[in-house]
């Protein structure tokens, strides 16, 4: 049977690991690369590792410690954060990455999905998304929640496996950091009935949360959160032993 | 030497890591002559089987690793890899592979019911037969698997996974073997699976 993955994600600023409230107020906590090893030899079923820099320094940085990640880690590695070219795919792939999440990038380019999943498969195209509850609905917004594109978050999604994304990331803006649970209602409407995995982020506060969301939509396939296991909030083999004991496939 | 053929399809870096993690030497082989000089061969691979089986024949690997096969050397293919040792394959068309085991790649769709999301992703759990490659690691394990299509008609299946219906997850016949889940990426139990490869022959 398949598992129920659980992810922690790492946002890498010159080098170290952040994670900030609602995105605001980011303070540097650890070296990605112990952190990483330390989440695998726990039991996370996969890492994302979130690429927040800007400068072509700053990129330079974050290749190397994703390197230097893919030579001490052997669970898949997800890559993601200013994605937008296939150039940057390659990059990224050449480094150690099994897969490659766009944002911003497949909103700026509608081809960039497509392509990309020509070129490396679909496996490899992970498509996320910051969703934000607006006048009723639920858009698509960029640039950590500060820009909403107008996108309705259902029809860009579908529109996104229709191009070939293999994996949807779904975070709520609303729920991030709040740490009150994960946005059900939102992952309900925007996702429910996607062919493809669906991972669950933003609003996990304590391991609870997880059987909620497990329980409650039994179609997503994985949740992802970092500061509740950063700050050892929740630590992942006792997350995955009450999963266990709540019926929710995990690997132990 | 261990080869890891490098015919510009796949993430070589993490299986290479792997390798060096478990303390062999691992080199990336372009040219198909130099597959005689490695002890063992590995075949990786993502993407369309189409593609990169095209690859393999213009490149002049096909031939080469027909004939390192054929005089016994240990040989590996990893998820698209182990897809490419077959006869054929049914994806976006009919595509000849290796033939170096019988049996034909179709998609996982025609197999699973509905409901179950394509691709598979994600953990699952190895059950296997008696062989070389699973000595070291116990029933039930888990691996981490990517694909949507998987070995049918195949008499060499040496394990298979359950995703609302068994899939073939790795083959074996004699030298050549073949696993459709990423032992690279499968922690600890992955690198047992490697291990047990390296050390064949040896």
């Amino acid at each position: 049977m398949l598992k129920k993955r659980i992810i922690p994600c790492l946002d890498v600023r010159n080098g170290k690991v952040t994670k900030g409230v609602n995105f605001l107020g980011n303070k540097d906590i650890a070296d990605p690369v112990e952190l990483a090893s330390f989440y695998s030899d726990c039991g996370a079923d996969e890492l994302v590792f979130y690429d927040i820099t800007a400068s072509a320094e700053g990129r330079g940085i974050f290749t190397d410690v994703l390197k230097k990640a893919a030579e001490t880690v052997f669970i898949p590695l997800t890559v993601g954060g200013g994605v937008k070219t296939l150039d940057d795919f390659d990059r990224v792939l050449k480094c150690g990455a099994d897969k490659v999440s766009v944002n911003s990038g497949a909103v700026a380019d509608k081809t960039l999905i497509r392509r990309a999943a020509e070129r490396y498969g679909s496996q490899c195209v992970v498509v996320s998304a910051d969703v934000k509850r607006e006048n009723g609905g639920y858009t698509v917004t960029c640039r950590g929640g500060r820009d909403s594109t107008g996108l309705d978050a259902r029809e860009w999604i579908r529109y996104c496996v229709s191009e070939g994304a293999g994996e949807v990331v779904l975070n709520s803006m609303d729920a991030d950091g709040v740490k009150g649970g994960f946005d059900i209602e939102m992952l309900k409407y925007v996702c429910e009935g996607i062919s493809v995995p669906v991972i669950a982020s933003g609003g996990a506060g304590k391991p609870e949360d997880f059987v909620e969301l497990f329980k409650t939509l039994p179609w997503v396939d994985a949740g992802l959160a970092a500061s509740v296991f950063h700050y050892k909030d929740i630590a992942i083999p006792e997350l995955k032993a009450l999963l266990d004991e709540n019926g929710i496939p995990v690997r132990l | 030497m261990i080869a890891i053929v490098d015919y510009g399809v796949g993430n070589l870096f993490s299986l290479r890591s792997s390798l060096a993690a478990l303390g062999y030497e691992a080199e990336n082989v372009k040219d198909p002559e130099k597959l005689k000089f490695a002890s063992h061969i590995i075949l990786p691979g993502v993407g369309a089987f189409g593609d990169a089986a095209k690859k393999l024949e213009e490149s002049g690997m096909k031939e080469s690793l027909i004939s390192e096969a054929g005089a016994g050397k240990p040989v590996l293919g990893i998820c698209l890899g182990m897809q490419l040792l077959l006869e054929k394959s049914f994806e976006f068309g009919v595509h000849d592979g290796l033939g170096l085991i019988k049996g034909e790649i179709r998609p996982i769709e025609e197999d699973i019911p509905k409901g179950f999301k394509i691709p598979h992703i994600g953990w699952n759990e190895l059950k296997f037969i008696d062989h070389p490659l699973f000595k070291d690691i116990r029933q039930g394990e888990n691996v981490y698997f990517v694909h949507s299509f998987h070995a049918k008609n195949c008499p060499s299946v040496i394990a298979v996974t359950d995703y609302g219906a068994e899939l073939c997850a790795a083959v074996g016949k004699d030298n050549v073997m073949g696993c459709q889940f990423h032992p690279e990426k499968s922690g600890l139990v992955g690198l047992k699976i490697l291990n047990s490869f390296c050390r064949l022959g040896g």
